[in-house]
């Protein structure tokens, strides 16, 4: 038990390490918002970390531009855009909703709704069925 | 006609998934599509590779097509174009530049003077700033730039005589007869 409580420490330590050495911002508020946006960019070359966890130099890059806009004083928003004008929607972990994208962000509504209407039809149509032959469900083990 | 209907809707829905898969598994998810392209070339000004005290940068070329290709020592895919480079800038169609990206000065130079140097010009970026503005994230890459300063193409990775032939060489002006 011990073994295995020590072997999580160690575990989240590891974790805990930050990839990033750059100098942390003396205004906490600064610092946040940092964190925040390179949480949400996503580095190029290793496309499945965010900016904040990938170890490439490339993130690191990136890293420091960010740090360098909110040193001069840039809105998340023109950060986003600075980001973007460069290297596109890709480098955003959450796109934005515009025309291309609108099928991205409306198919889990349209699946689900989907999926409630299949549901639906499936009670609607046993229901018909047990009004019309209550003998008929009988037959199915799971049934009343 | 209802179980028609139960059977159609399912089969359309499966072709149409399987639609975007064909679609979705046949791109490159490494290739990135660039927002640079139809856009003007982002502006810069860096020191030679081959002579700091020597400014070159994208206005060097104003007023006629030029490539920029992004090379760095450290890159695979650098060594395994430089010869299709060598050729195209022997051709003498468009000049091209380099961008020796988060590079060593002496290891570039050393890299040059052993496989051949296709530059024009070669302009020094070792911390990688102007590359964050072309919106390079690996190396190689190469620009088309047009006469207008817009950035008509790019390629990411290696370029071949192929490449070059199919996708660059059409957006360039017929060569001006001295061939």
């Amino acid at each position: 038990m011990r073994f295995v409580a020590l072997a999580f420490s160690i575990l989240l330590g590891s974790l805990a390490h930050a990839v990033d050495s750059g100098q942390a911002f003396e205004d906490p508020a600064q610092q946040e918002r940092y964190e925040r946006l390179i949480r949400d960019l996503r580095c190029l070359v290793c496309q499945n970390e965010s900016i904040a966890d990938s170890n490439a130099t490339l993130a690191a890059d990136l890293r420091r531009e960010v740090r360098e806009l909110i040193v001069a004083g840039r809105s998340d928003e023109e950060i986003r855009t600075f980001m973007t004008e460069r290297y596109g929607d890709f480098v955003l972990y959450r796109p934005p909703l515009k025309p291309r994208t609108w099928l991205l962000w409306s198919a889990p509504v349209l699946l689900l709704l989907g999926g409630l209407g299949v549901v639906g039809m499936v009670i609607a149509r046993r229901a018909r069925a047990a009004r019309a032959d209550p003998a008929a469900l009988e037959e199915e083990p799971e049934s009343r | 006609m209802k179980t028609q209907l139960r059977f159609l809707v399912p089969a359309i829905a499966f072709t149409a998934l399987v639609g975007f898969f064909v679609v979705g598994l046949r791109q490159d998810p490494s290739e990135i599509h660039s927002p640079l392209l139809g856009k003007p070339a982002p502006e810069f000004s860096l020191e030679s590779l081959g002579n700091s005290g020597w400014k070159v940068g994208s206005a060097d070329f104003a007023g006629r097509p030029w490539l920029l290709n992004v090379w760095a020592t450290w890159c695979v895919g650098c060594r395994e174009e430089h010869e299709a480079l060598i050729a195209i800038a022997r051709e003498q169609r468009v000049p091209i530049m380099g961008l020796n990206w988060r590079d060593d000065r002496a290891l570039a130079l050393r890299w040059l003077a052993q496989l051949g140097n296709p530059y024009v010009s070669v302009a020094y970026d070792p911390e990688g700033r102007t590359a964050i503005d072309w919106g390079v994230y690996g190396a190689p890459e190469t620009f088309l730039i047009g006469a207008d300063g817009v950035v008509l193409k790019k390629h990411i990775g290696p370029l071949t005589r192929e490449i070059w032939e199919r996708d660059f060489l059409p957006l360039l002006p017929p060569s001006g007869g001295e061939g």
